[in-house]
């Protein structure tokens, strides 16, 4: 693949006259995943609104491209801030299909890593480790959750600072080739960038992912039973919807993440139930709903998390 | 004396454009790549120094190309070759080899043949640097 000298001052002899954007939009297959996005997706209107300036800027970019006109290959980099389980790993995967289908990247694969599999544990493990993890990641999209991590300022010989240093090499020098996206929580993502401003500088894309309201929270619940075939009462609805006002309050909240345990919890209890209360045969309808009693049985309505301190994350019984 | 081990030893050496496209095809057939040097090529040394392990769960053939340019700085006065492996037989089989580097100068190679008893003839081939 030969990069052609950008940035051209005149147009090249075979460049079209003219293009059809509306076209481009259609063959690119850009508007498919634009609206995949908006229906898989409950909520984040900004993120949606940024995906689609983006994916707006990289379609005129690449027609300029096909005019002949002055053209730089664009930043990608991008950094996703919000808290857990607010769908920064689900959109970075629906990022990379927009990108591949706009050809900015030439594989369209998503590999998603931590600090454990960038950093290494002794002298000289961190070098080929984080490389071993780029080459991978060749032609799709880097994501680094909690990025942050990569860098501790405590320690001054954390290996993290020798990861941080491949990684800003590669995403300068191998632009064409991948694309990074560094996701974590806000406040601790602007403290990882004001100590390393070379990664700031590099990122074109800041998007902030919005905590869901109540409200949506209750769409995605509906929607990820929906898809396992499972319905909520009338009753369960009312339940769910108080379990999430209170689910709120307690510590570990993690939005749709927690939403979800929840339903399995749920689902879980739904099976016990069924099997102590059943005494006859019983139909797909009373398999696949949800009572009001499953959700009610929740740890979260009898004071909840605060007695389960010692318990990591977010495991409510 | 130019050393034709390998595909393509009878072309032009590969630009870079060319060698990235052939690892393209490799990775299409889930192919693993492995690079390897040595200083001497002689037809009976088989076995080259590896560059690195090889790599088995590339998408892209710039991946490789990195590990290639590494190479190159470590080791630019050495033969380098790409070796493609691959698995669906159960183990590691080399499907395709080619050469992506050379020294400036090349050794050549002598034949002497020595007659020995009745009619046989022993053949040695030497590096002549």
């Amino acid at each position: 693949m030969s990069m052609i000298a950008d940035g051209a001052p005149s147009p090249p002899a075979d460049a079209e006259i003219f293009v059809d954007l509306a076209a481009d939009f259609q063959d690119s297959g850009v508007g498919l995943i634009l609206a995949e996005l908006d229906r898989d997706m409950i909520g984040l209107k900004p993120v949606k609104q940024r995906i689609r300036e983006t994916a707006a800027l990289l379609l005129v970019d690449r027609a300029r491209q096909r005019l002949g006109l002055a053209h730089g290959p664009p930043t990608l980099h991008m950094s996703f801030t919000g808290n857990p389980g607010t769908g920064k790993t689900t959109v970075a995967l629906k990022i990379a299909g927009l990108l591949h289908r706009l050809g900015y990247i030439r594989k369209g694969h998503l590999v998603s890593v931590t600090r454990d599999d960038l950093v290494g544990q002794y002298i000289g493990h961190t070098a080929p480790k984080t490389k071993e993890i780029l080459k991978k990641a060749m032609g799709g999209v880097l994501f680094i959750d909690e990025a942050y991590y990569l860098y501790r300022p405590d320690n001054e010989r954390d290996y993290g600072q020798e990861a941080i240093e491949i990684l800003l090499q590669v995403m300068e020098n191998n632009r064409d080739d991948l694309v990074v996206i560094l996701a974590g929580y806000a406040d601790r993502m602007e403290t990882f960038f004001t100590s390393n401003p070379g990664f700031r500088s590099r990122i074109a894309h800041h998007i902030d992912f919005p905590d869901y309201s109540n409200d949506e929270l209750l769409l995605i619940a509906e929607t990820i039973l929906r898809a396992r075939n499972y319905h909520l009462t009338p009753d369960a609805r009312a339940a769910l919807e108080r379990y999430i006002e209170v689910r709120r309050q307690q510590p570990h909240f993690a939005n749709a993440r927690s939403i979800r345990n929840a339903l399995d919890r749920a689902r879980l209890r739904q099976a016990n139930r069924l099997l102590d209360t059943a005494t006859g045969p019983i139909d797909a309808a009373t398999l696949s709903a949800i009572e009001a009693q499953d959700i009610l049985a929740s740890r979260v309505f009898s004071g909840g998390l605060s007695t389960s301190a010692g318990r990591s994350g977010d495991t409510p019984a | 004396m130019r050393i034709t081990q390998g595909c393509f030893s009878f072309l032009p050496d590969l630009t870079d454009d060319q060698i990235l496209a052939q690892l393209e095809y490799c990775l299409r057939n889930d192919w693993a790549i492995g690079i390897e040097y040595t200083d001497d090529p002689h037809p009976r040394n088989v076995y080259w120094e590896m560059f690195g392990n090889p790599m088995f769960d590339l998408e892209d053939a710039a991946g490789a190309m990195i590990e290639l340019k590494a190479c190159r700085e470590a080791h630019g006065e050495s033969y380098i070759r790409i070796n493609a492996f691959d698995s669906t037989r159960g183990f590691e089989t080399v499907r395709m080899s080619f050469i992506v580097n050379r020294p400036k100068v090349e050794p050549t190679f002598r034949m002497t043949r020595t007659e020995v008893a009745s009619r046989t003839v022993n053949i040695t081939l030497t590096v002549d640097r």
